[in-house]
C-alpha cells in the first residue's frame, strides 16, 4: 500500500514538472511584458532610490514591465535576494551594489539568462552585468554657479554622507561652478558618516552657518531644514525640493533614471542586453540630468542668462564639466 | 577657529543641549530599569518604536503632545513585554533585550510601511518649535544656550528633577531601589518585587520612547527606521558613567552632546588636513575615557541582572 502511494506521488510530481516545463516552453523567449525586480538597500522614499523607483513605476504604468521590489535590504543579505529574484525567473534585476561590488558580479555570473543593471562605482562585468550611476555633475556645476553668484559672505557650507565617488564628483563639480562665477568663494565641507541621520546633518549645517556660511549645499536630508530655520538659501541635489522649502531651495541638480531604465528594458526585450556602462544615460545630453527651475525671486536675470548659456554649451558638447572623484576638502 | 573660541560660543552649547536631549530621556529610562535590577537592551528598538509612533500619531492628525503620550504608551507596551520575559519568567536579560530591539525596530518600520505603502518622498509633520522661556532666556550666555530650545528639551530637564525626587525622596523610590539591591529583603517588607520591577521597566521604556520621539518630532520632522543610529547604546554606557544617578546622567548626556557638537565644529575648522573619520570617532573616544575615569568607583545595583525567584535562597 505504502509503495503504491509513494509511486503515485512521484508520478504526480513528475507530471507537474513536465506540465510546467511544457507550458514555459510554449511562451516566446521574451514575453511582451518583461519581469523586472529591484533590490534597494534603503527605503524607496530615500532621494537616490526614489529616482530609480520612479522610472520603474513609470515603465510599469506604461505596461512595459511587471515590477516588483525589495527595499531596505542589508548589504549582508543582498546576494541572497539577488539569487532569489534570479531563480524566480525575472528578466532584469535592478539595484545598487556599492557595498557588494564583488559578490554581486559573482551572482550575475551564475545566472547568465538574467540581465543585471546595477548602480556601481566600478565598470560592467561578464556578459550580463551592466552598471549605472548618478552622473549629474553637469547640473551640479550649474547649481554651483547659482551658489557662487548668491553668496554674500563668500562662504558656502557642504554637508555630505560619506565621501564616496558619486558624492565627491558632484561636490567637486559644484565647487568648480561656484569658483567660475566667484573666484573668492571658500568652502566648508563635512561628512556625517551616515546616509540618513537628519538631526546630525542639521547640526553640521548649523555649525557651518554659525561660522558664516550663507549658502548650503544640501546633499543629505536635514540640511535644507537647518537652512530654512536660519533663513539661509540652500541648493538641492538629486530631487527637487523647492516646493517643500519655498524661499530656501534656490536651485537643484536633478537626476532622471528614465533614459537608463528605458534603454535597459528595450535591450532585454530585443534580446540584445549586454554588459555595458549606462553612465552616460544620466548625462544632460541624454536627458538623464537637468537643472530644476531656479527661483526667479532669488536669482537675478543676468545670472540666469549666464547659467542658461552654460547649460546650452553642456548640452551641445561645447563645455565639459570636469570629473573629479577625490574627496573634497574644506578651504575655510 | 580656535578651540577655546569654539567652546565659548553660545551656539555651541545650544547644539550640545539639542544633541543631549534624546540621550537624557534614554539614559533616565535605562537608569530606572537598572535601578530596579533589570538591564533593558531593548532601548535602541524602543526608541525607534517611539520615534515612529509619536510621529505617526501626529501625521495622522493628533496634536504634538498627544503624539508624545502615544509614543510613551507604545514604549510602555514594549517595556511590559521585556518585563514579563525577564521578571516572572526570569529569562536572560541580555537575550530578551536584544531580541526586543530587533522586534521593535522591525515592527516600527513594518507598521510605517503598512500605513504609508507608497510615498514619493518622506512625509513630514510640523514639529515642536523652539521657544524662549521669559526671564531665564535673558541670562547672559546660559540663557540662549539652555532656554531657547523646544518643549521636549525642557521636559527632559524637568524629568531629571522629578526622577531624582521620586528615587530618593519617596517611599516608591525607596521600594524601587530596594528591589534592585536586595529583592528578598524588599519582599520581606511586603513589596511585590515582580510588580515593582515590571512597573519600573515600563516607566523606563516610556522615557526611552519619548527620547526617540524627540528625534522625529523636534530635531527633525520625518521618520526613518535607522535614525536612532546607536543613540540607545550610548545611553547604556551613560548609565554606567552616571553611576546610576539621575543628576550625573544629565551631566553625562550633556557632555556627550558637547563632544559631538565640538567634533562637528572641529571637523569644519581642520577638515582640510585631518581625515573626517577621526572627528566622527572623537565623541566615542572621549566617552570611553570618561567612562574609565568615572566608573572606577561606580556602585551598581547589587541585584542588577539577577532574576528574583520567590522563596529561593
Amino acid at each position: 500500500m505504502r509503495t503504491t502511494l509513494r509511486k503515485g506521488l512521484s508520478f504526480l510530481a513528475f507530471a507537474a514538472i513536465a506540465w510546467t516545463t511544457a507550458l514555459s516552453g510554449a511562451t516566446p523567449a521574451i514575453a511582451a511584458k518583461i519581469k523586472v525586480a529591484a533590490i534597494y538597500t534603503l527605503p524607496v522614499e530615500q532621494q537616490w532610490i526614489s529616482r530609480i523607483h520612479k522610472a520603474l513605476n513609470a515603465a510599469a504604468a506604461r505596461g512595459d514591465i511587471e515590477y516588483i521590489y525589495s527595499e531596505n535590504v542589508a548589504n549582508t543579505d543582498y546576494e541572497r535576494v539577488m539569487r532569489e529574484y534570479s531563480e524566480a525567473g525575472n528578466n532584469l534585476v535592478v539595484g545598487e551594489v556599492f557595498g557588494v561590488e564583488r559578490a554581486a558580479r559573482k551572482v550575475a555570473k551564475d545566472y547568465p539568462k538574467t540581465a543585471y543593471l546595477m548602480g556601481s562605482s566600478f565598470g560592467p562585468s561578464g556578459a550580463n552585468f551592466s552598471v549605472f550611476d548618478n552622473w549629474i555633475h553637469e547640473p551640479s556645476y550649474l547649481t554651483g554657479m547659482v551658489a557662487g553668484s548668491l553668496t554674500k559672505s563668500n562662504k558656502i557650507g557642504m554637508v555630505g554622507g560619506y565621501p564616496i565617488p558619486e558624492v565627491n564628483r558632484l561636490m567637486n563639480a559644484f565647487m568648480d561652478g561656484a569658483r567660475e562665477i566667484n573666484p573668492d568663494v571658500k568652502f566648508s565641507v563635512s561628512f556625517i558618516g551616515s546616509w540618513y541621520d537628519p538631526p546630525k546633518a542639521k547640526e553640521a549645517a548649523f555649525a557651518m552657518m554659525d561660522a558664516g556660511a550663507d549658502i548650503m549645499y544640501a546633499e543629505r536630508y536635514g540640511v535644507s531644514d537647518a537652512a530654512k530655520e536660519r533663513k539661509v538659501m540652500a541648493i538641492g541635489n538629486v530631487i527637487d525640493t523647492q516646493k517643500e522649502y519655498p524661499g530656501t531651495v534656490v536651485a537643484s541638480a536633478l537626476w532622471h533614471m528614465e533614459p537608463t531604465i528605458d534603454r535597459a528594458i528595450a535591450a532585454v526585450k530585443s534580446g540584445n542586453f549586454a554588459a555595458e556602462d549606462y553612465g552616460s544615460y544620466s548625462y544632460m545630453s541624454h536627458g538623464g540630468a537637468s537643472l530644476a527651475p531656479m527661483d526667479s525671486k532669488l536669482v537675478n536675470a543676468k545670472t540666469m542668462t549666464a547659467i542658461k548659456a552654460r547649460e546650452d554649451e553642456i548640452r551641445n558638447g561645447l563645455f565639459r564639466v570636469n570629473v573629479n572623484d577625490s574627496e573634497p576638502k574644506s578651504s575655510m | 577657529m580656535d578651540v577655546i573660541e569654539i567652546l565659548l560660543t553660545v551656539s555651541f552649547w545650544a547644539a550640545a543641549t539639542r544633541i543631549a536631549t534624546p540621550l537624557i530621556f534614554g539614559t533616565l529610562g535605562e537608569l530606572i530599569c537598572e535601578r530596579a535590577g533589570v538591564l533593558n537592551l531593548g532601548i535602541e528598538g524602543i526608541m525607534t518604536a517611539g520615534a515612529m509612533a509619536g510621529w505617526m500619531a501626529v501625521y495622522q492628525g493628533a496634536d504634538l503632545w498627544s503624539g508624545v503620550l502615544f509614543a510613551a504608551a507604545v514604549g510602555m507596551i514594549f517595556g511590559l513585554i521585556h518585563g514579563i520575559f525577564t521578571v516572572p519568567l526570569g529569562l536572560s536579560q541580555h537575550v530578551t533585550g536584544l531580541g526586543l530591539t530587533l522586534l521593535a525596530t522591525s515592527l516600527a518600520y513594518f507598521t510605517y510601511r503598512m500605513i504609508l505603502p507608497d510615498v514619493p518622498s518622506p512625509p513630514r509633520i510640523e514639529p515642536f518649535q523652539p521657544f524662549a522661556i521669559p526671564l531665564l532666556s535673558e541670562i547672559p550666555f546660559i540663557g540662549p544656550a539652555l532656554f531657547k530650545q523646544t518643549a521636549l528639551t525642557y521636559l527632559a530637564f524637568v524629568s531629571v528633577v522629578v526622577v531624582s525626587l521620586v528615587l530618593y525622596k519617596t517611599p516608591l523610590g525607596l521600594a524601587l531601589r530596594a528591589v534592585g539591591e536586595n529583592p528578598a529583603a524588599a519582599e520581606a517588607q511586603g513589596i511585590d518585587v515582580y510588580v515593582m520591577r515590571i512597573g519600573a521597566v515600563m516607566v523606563g521604556s516610556g522615557f526611552m520612547a519619548i527620547g526617540g520621539a524627540f528625534l522625529t518630532m523636534s530635531a527633525f520632522n520625518a521618520f526613518f527606521f535607522e535614525m536612532i543610529a546607536g543613540r540607545g547604546w550610548i545611553c547604556i554606557a551613560l548609565v554606567v558613567f552616571a553611576s546610576w544617578r539621575p543628576g550625573k546622567a544629565l551631566l553625562g548626556a550633556v557632555l556627550f552632546g558637547a563632544f559631538d557638537a565640538f567634533q562637528v565644529r572641529l571637523q569644519q575648522a581642520l577638515g582640510g588636513d585631518v581625515p573626517y573619520q577621526i572627528f566622527l570617532m572623537l565623541p566615542y573616544v572621549f566617552s570611553i575615557l570618561a567612562l574609565i575615569v568615572m566608573s572606577r568607583r561606580a556602585a551598581y545595583p547589587k541585584a542588577l541582572m539577577v532574576p528574583y525567584r520567590k522563596g529561593e535562597r
